[in-house]
């Protein structure tokens, strides 16, 4: 009977233990959650303060009860920010067409095709994964300067349309294709171009699918190079025009509308992140690394 | 025709890479040799070692490697320290996991200028208004600090809470897919035996995502030797005059900006912070290899 008595009571303290221990891990992670969210909370807040009333408060509120757009009204007359939403639009989507030409055509020829001095050259190619980008700016910025492509497109995008990582990634997927469809399709007469197109391709769009989201972002939030490469507002992208916002953009210090070009600029990452945070997460732990 | 077809797929990869990787890979060499580079007349006075003195004796740049190396010593162990606890707890709680491993993730997708601005706002103290975290700290009872114009330890705390705050993301994804792929019948027959959870954790846990520590470790060290774009984001451009300067910051203000034009010291600084980071992450895997043994 009193050892009956004593398993109970084991299993109960057990019990009490598994709840406190998750209560306190819930609590935690939510605190951290809170942590994480509070800032874009409170920048969509921000931005719907008015001018006025967010000045008179010395204390900052945690909510308005008058809510208004007038905020982003200004952020979208009174500084081009348009204009620089619209260049990071055709920047990002520009260079993440071009990089997927290139890295497709490359993959394939690593992944099928066979050549002399193949496993050489891959090799080299992922040599330069380590070369950290502070060491080649330098020179590219001279390069690009003296080919008078500065404030241009096509100076902003040329240095990265490749890369070497997600050349790696797409023909480790390619070779998971089996050789002998590739075999098969030239015994049909298919020439090699096509099988790309016709069967590679689809097989691994979905690879092919998060590359392109992962270099979206990236180009969204690239700062360096556009900053280093432009001076003139009219080509300015997103992160260089809120930097300039900030230094000299209202003509005085307004912080809501500041926050509603903030605001504007985050929304488009966040939204194809809501809609594909799976792929982007499985992306990068496969191994990507910030910007 | 066979034989260059693979050439031609190739082609615009090697073009690219060469031109805009290898090649600046060694001019940059160069450009850290050649003393008194013009860059308007494309000529310089001889060849040596002038522009890696001029940079070690520039108090800019002591600074900002006095900056990188705090920034780098406070961040990457908080960073991958914090980015554990959480993945322990996202992998020991029932429910809910996927909603908080999203929620955590959202800082990698954000604009690192844009919210910085975010985070200025938090902290900042003006005239008119202390600021929310001064309006906590006067609340707990201390007094207001100006976080963003302030003391210097007040700068690099919040230089290195941004920090933390964007790099948490990637570490937490990394260690919770680790931990979650850690073989069940381990800790399964470790309970057997009635093993307590300190141990499990010491013997089981830690060995087996030990590979993945270590990467983060690595990768946490190049990253913020790294760090710039940070720093921009809560001080502006002109780091200098803030004290805030990175080794990064300093490579772009010699090669372009108010006091810029100098590729050969920006290229000299490049090298410097090259072979630090160099030395750093052969230590790193030293250290690692060393710990399997």
């Amino acid at each position: 009977m009193s050892t009956n008595n004593d398993y109970l009571s084991i299993e109960k303290k057990a019990r009490r233990n598994y709840l406190i221990r998750n209560i306190i891990t819930y609590t935690l992670l939510g605190i951290w959650a809170l942590v994480v969210l509070f800032p874009f909370y409170w920048m969509l807040l921000t931005s719907v303060k008015s001018y006025g009333s967010y000045n008179a408060e010395y204390v900052p509120k945690f909510f308005t009860l008058s809510p208004t757009l007038q905020n982003y009204v200004d952020a979208f007359t009174q500084v081009p920010l348009a204009r620089y939403f619209g260049n990071t639009l055709i920047f990002a989507l520009i260079t993440t067409a071009a990089m997927l030409v290139v890295i497709v055509l490359a993959a394939f020829a690593f992944a099928r095709l066979d050549f002399k001095g193949r496993n050489p050259l891959f090799s080299l190619f992922l040599s330069l994964m380590m070369i950290p980008n502070e060491l080649v700016i330098i020179t590219n910025f001279v390069t690009i300067t003296n080919l008078g492509l500065r404030n241009t497109f096509t100076g902003l995008i040329l240095p990265s349309i490749t890369s070497v990582f997600y050349i790696y990634l797409l023909k480790e997927n390619f070779e998971q294709i089996p050789e002998e469809l590739y075999k098969a399709a030239k015994v049909d007469g298919t020439s090699d171009f096509k099988y790309l197109m016709k069967v590679m391709i689809p097989i691994c769009q979905p690879t092919i699918v998060t590359i392109a989201i992962l270099k979206i972002i990236e180009c969204w939030n690239s700062y360096v190079w556009p900053r280093l490469i432009t001076d003139n507002e009219k080509y300015f992208l997103v992160s260089n025009g809120i930097q300039a916002i900030r230094e000299n953009g209202f003509g005085r210090e307004n912080i809501p509308a500041m926050m509603a070009a903030v605001v504007v600029i985050s929304v488009p990452l966040i939204i194809l992140f809501l809609i594909f945070h799976k792929k982007i997460m499985a992306g990068v732990s496969r191994g990507g690394t910030k910007g | 025709m066979k034989k260059i077809k693979p050439w031609l797929y190739l082609a615009p990869a090697i073009l690219f890479l060469g031109f805009f990787m290898v090649y600046p890979l060694i001019d940059v060499f160069i450009y850290s040799f050649e003393e008194g580079y013009n860059s308007a007349s494309q000529t310089f006075r001889g060849i040596g070692l002038y522009n890696y003195m001029y940079v070690l004796r520039d108090p800019y740049f002591i600074q900002a490697l006095k900056n990188t190396f705090i920034l780098v010593i406070i961040t990457v162990p908080l960073s991958t320290g914090i980015a554990l606890l959480i993945a322990l707890g996202l992998n020991s709680i029932p429910k809910l996991k996927d909603l908080f491993q999203t929620i955590f993730f959202l800082p990698y997708v954000t604009n690192t200028l844009a919210v910085g601005l975010v985070f200025m706002i938090l902290f900042k103290k003006t005239a008119y208004s202390e600021g929310l975290v001064n309006m906590l700290i006067t609340g707990l009872g201390g007094s207001a600090i100006d976080f963003m114009d302030g003391p210097y330890w007040a700068k690099m705390f919040v230089l290195c809470f941004y920090t933390v705050w964007i790099v948490l993301p990637f570490k937490i994804l990394i260690l919770t897919s680790a931990l979650a792929s850690v073989d069940e019948n381990l800790y399964k027959a470790a309970k057997i035996d009635g093993t307590s959870r300190f141990r499990i954790f010491t013997r089981i846990t830690i060995p087996m995502i030990s590979p993945m520590i270590f990467y983060l470790i690595i990768t946490g060290f190049i990253g913020a030797f790294k760090a710039y774009s940070d720093a921009v984001a809560l001080f502006g451009t002109d780091l200098n005059a803030a004290g805030m300067n990175t080794i990064v910051g300093y490579i772009y203000d010699m090669l372009y900006g108010n006091g810029g034009g100098y590729p050969s010291y920006a290229s000299s600084a490049a090298l410097i912070l090259f072979a630090v980071v160099l030395t750093i992450t052969c230590i790193n895997l030293t250290i690692s290899n060393s710990g399997k043994d």
